[in-house]
C-alpha cells in the first residue's frame, strides 16, 4: 500500500509552489538576478554597518583631510576611498549612507503600500462621494510635479530625515491608491466577487481577503520600483539641502557638501553619486524582473 | 471639438480650486508668524503690528482669507515677494522663458537621439547593440541627475574645458536686451558676433543633464512600441510589396510606433519641471526652478506659494493640451473622456 502511494506520487508531480514558480521565471532574467545580488550585498552592508565600516561615519581625522583613495598617489589603506572635506572616512560614510537611503526607501514603500491599499480599496468599495473625494485628492497631488510638491512639504515642515520621508510618501501615495483602486474595480465585476457577495461575506473580508490578493501583482511591482524612486527623490532633497541634515551621512547631502571640491578632489563628488546610481539601477533591474515574472501580460519587450 | 475642449477645461476647475486650497493651507502651516518674518528681529509697536496684520488680511477669519486669496489668484494677483517686493507673477514670467528654453532643448535632445536609437534597437532585436542600449537605458533612467550634472561639469567643463561651467551666456563678453527671454533668440537678434554660439555652448551641458531621463524613457518606449508595430500585418504587406527596409521602417512602422512615444513626451512635462529644479540649481541657470529653491532659502513664502501654484497650473494646462492634441492625432480615442 505504501509502495502504491509512492508510485502515484512520483507519477503525478506536485504542482510547484507559487514562490518556486516565481523564482523560476525571475531567475531567467540575468539582469534581475544581478540586481538582486548587488542589492542584497548593499542591504547586508547597510544592516551590519557597525561591523563592516572601518571607522565611525562622524569621526573627523584632522590630520587626513581630503585624503585621496588608495589607488591614487598618497592614498593609504587606512582610508580606502579617501576622506571628505572634514576628514571623515568616505567608505564608512557611504556604508552608513546605504543604511539611511534603504531606510528611507523601505519606509516610504511600506507606508505608501499600507495607506495605498486602505485608501484604494475604500475608494473602490465606497459610495460615489467617498470615491470622488479620494480620487480627486490623489489627482490633485499628482498635478503638482513630484519634487516640487516634496519641496513645498519640506519647506513647510522644515528639513529633516523624518520630513523627507513624509514628503516623499505624500508624493508617491497617489500611484498606489490609483493602482489599487483600478485593479479592485476590475475585480469587482468578476463572478467570484459576486459569488462571495451572494453568500454574505462581510465587506471587510471581501475587501481584504477576497479581492486584495488578486490585486497584489502590479502592486508588488510598483512597490519594488517605488523604492528606487523614493531613494532618488530623497537624495535629490538632500542635495538641495532640504533633506537629511548634516552630519547625517546621506548620499544626496554628501554630494551637496562635495560640490566645492569639484575642481580639487573629484572622488569626493564621484563616490556618493555612484553609490546612489548602483543602488537605484539594481533595484530597477530587480523590479523589471519581478514584473516580468509576476505578470505574463506585461511581457518584456 | 470645441465643446469637447470646453468640457475638459471645466473639469480642471475643481483641481484648480483644490490646488489653491493646498497652497493656502501649506503656507498657514509654516511655523512662525508671517508678520514677524516681515518686520524682522527688531520688533515694532502693537499698533503697527495690527496695521500690518490688517494689510495682509490676517485679521480676517480663515475662510474669508481663503476666499480673498482665491479671488486674487483668479484676477491674476499671485502675491508680492517679501524679499524683492516685486509681483510674484512678474518675477515668475521673467524667469520662465529660461526654463522653457532649457526644457525644450532637453526634450529635443531626448527625441532626436532616443527615437532613432530605440528604432535601431527594435530592428536589431537581441543584438549586441540592442543589449547595450537597453543597459544604458536602465542606467539613464536610474540616474541621479544632480550627480550626473556635477560629473559632466567636472569632466567636460573643468578638465577638458569644452563648455562653460554655468549660466546662460558670457555676460562679460556679450551684453544685450532680453527681448524675448529666450537666450538663443535674443543672442541672434542682438547681432553680436559669437553671442549665439556662446549661448549654445552654455546650453549643451544642462540640456544633456535634463534630457537624460527622458532620453532613456523615449529610447525604451520607441523600442517596445516599434517591436509591436513590426509584427503587424501591414508591415508585412509593405515588405512583401518589395519596399526597401528603410521605407518600411522609417515610413510605415515608425509613424504608428510614435503614437505612444508622443504621449510619453506630453506626460513628462511634470517630471521635466522637477528635473529643471535640480538642473538649474547645478548650472546656476536663472529659471523658475532655481528661483523656487532660492525663495525657500530666503523664507520668501509668497514667492514659494505663487511659484508652486503657477508651475502646477501650467502643467495641468499642458497636460490638457496634450490630451486634446492626442485626440486630434489619434481619432480612435477622441470623445472618450
Amino acid at each position: 500500500m505504501t509502495a502504491e502511494t509512492a508510485s502515484t506520487a512520483s507519477a503525478v508531480p506536485a504542482a510547484p509552489s507559487p514562490l518556486r514558480q516565481l523564482w523560476a521565471s525571475f531567475s531567467e532574467n540575468k539582469g534581475a538576478v544581478g540586481g538582486l545580488a548587488v542589492l542584497s550585498l548593499i542591504a547586508l552592508v547597510a544592516l551590519f554597518a557597525e561591523l563592516v565600516a572601518p571607522h565611525s561615519p562622524l569621526e573627523q581625522f584632522r590630520e587626513a583631510v581630503k585624503a585621496p583613495p588608495v589607488w591614487e598617489d598618497g592614498g593609504t589603506w587606512k582610508f580606502v576611498l579617501g576622506t571628505d572635506g572634514l576628514g571623515r572616512d568616505m567608505l564608512s560614510r557611504l556604508i552608513y549612507g546605504a543604511r539611511v537611503s534603504l531606510f528611507i526607501g523601505l519606509t516610504v514603500m511600506c507606508v505608501s503600500f499600507v495607506l495605498g491599499v486602505v485608501l484604494g480599496l475604500t475608494a473602490a468599495f465606497s459610495s460615489t462621494l467617498v470615491d470622488t473625494l479620494i480620487t480627486r485628492t490623489m489627482d490633485l497631488l499628482m498635478a503638482v510635479p513630484g519634487l516640487v510638491l516634496a519641496i513645498l512639504i519640506v519647506a513647510v515642515l522644515g528639513p529633516s530625515l523624518t520630513n523627507t520621508i513624509v514628503a516623499v510618501t505624500v508624493v508617491f501615495l497617489p500611484r498606489y491608491v490609483r493602482l489599487v483602486r483600478a485593479s479592485a474595480m476590475a475585480e469587482l465585476s468578476k463572478d467570484y466577487v459576486t459569488a462571495a457577495r451572494v453568500i454574505g461575506v462581510s465587506k471587510l473580508r471581501l475587501m481584504f481577503i477576497t479581492v486584495l490578493p488578486n490585486c497584489l501583482a502590479p502592486l508588488i511591482v510598483q512597490s519594488a520600483l517605488g523604492v528606487s524612486e523614493a531613494i532618488l527623490e530623497a537624495a535629490a532633497l538632500g542635495f538641495l539641502g532640504l533633506g537629511a541634515q548634516p552630519p547625517v551621512p546621506e548620499w544626496g547631502a554628501m554630494l551637496a557638501d562635495a560640490r566645492e571640491f569639484i575642481r580639487s578632489n573629484p572622488w569626493i563628488v564621484t563616490l556618493p553619486g555612484l553609490a546612489i546610481l548602483v543602488t537605484v539601477v539594481s533595484i530597477n533591474l530587480m523590479g523589471d524582473g519581478l514584473r516580468d515574472a509576476l505578470d505574463p501580460k506585461m511581457q518584456r519587450s | 471639438m470645441f465643446l469637447y475642449i470646453l468640457k475638459r477645461l471645466a473639469l480642471t476647475v475643481p483641481t484648480f480650486i483644490a490646488l489653491m486650497f493646498l497652497t493656502f493651507i501649506a503656507i498657514r502651516l509654516v511655523p512662525g508668524d508671517p508678520v514677524e518674518v516681515r518686520v524682522g528681529e527688531r520688533g515694532i509697536s502693537p499698533e503697527r503690528l495690527a496695521q500690518f496684520r490688517a494689510e495682509l488680511g490676517l485679521d480676517q477669519p480663515v475662510w474669508k482669507q481663503f476666499i480673498d486669496y482665491a479671488w486674487n489668484l483668479v484676477r491674476g494677483d499671485f502675491g508680492t515677494s517679501i524679499v524683492t517686493n516685486e509681483k510674484v507673477l512678474t518675477e515668475f514670467f521673467t524667469l520662465f522663458p529660461a526654463t522653457v528654453e532649457l526644457a525644450f532643448a532637453a526634450m529635443l535632445f531626448a527625441v532626436c537621439i532616443g527615437v532613432p536609437a530605440g528604432t535601431i534597437a527594435a530592428v536589431k532585436r537581441g543584438s549586441w547593440y540592442d543589449q547595450t542600449l537597453m543597459g544604458l537605458s536602465v542606467t539613464g533612467f536610474s540616474m541621479p541627475i544632480f550627480w550626473w550634472g556635477l560629473l559632466l561639469i567636472m569632466l567636460v567643463a573643468e578638465r577638458w574645458g569644452l563648455t562653460p561651467v554655468s549660466g546662460r551666456v558670457d555676460l562679460i563678453k556679450y551684453f544685450y536686451d532680453a527681448k524675448t527671454g529666450f537666450m538663443l533668440i535674443d543672442s541672434l537678434l542682438s547681432g553680436q558676433k559669437g553671442a549665439f554660439w556662446d549661448a549654445v555652448h552654455h546650453l549643451i551641458l544642462p540640456m544633456i543633464v535634463l534630457g537624460t531621463v527622458p532620453l532613456a524613457t523615449i529610447a525604451r518606449m520607441t523600442r517596445s512600441s516599434m517591436l509591436e508595430v513590426l509584427s503587424e500585418d501591414y508591415v508585412r504587406t509593405a515588405r512583401a510589396k518589395g519596399l526597401s527596409p528603410f521605407r518600411v521602417i522609417g515610413l510605415h512602422a515608425l509613424r504608428n510606433a510614435l503614437i505612444p512615444v508622443v504621449t510619453v513626451i506630453g506626460l513628462s512635462v511634470g517630471s521635466m519641471m522637477a528635473g529643471a529644479v535640480l538642473t538649474e540649481t547645478i548650472f546656476s541657470w536663472p529659471g523658475v526652478g532655481k528661483w523656487l529653491i532660492e525663495s525657500i532659502g530666503r523664507r520668501d513664502y509668497p514667492a514659494l506659494q505663487g511659484g508652486v501654484m503657477l508651475i502646477s497650473a501650467i502643467i495641468i494646462l499642458v497636460n490638457l493640451a496634450v490630451d486634446v492634441l492626442y485626440g486630434v492625432i489619434n481619432p480612435r480615442i477622441r470623445h472618450d473622456g
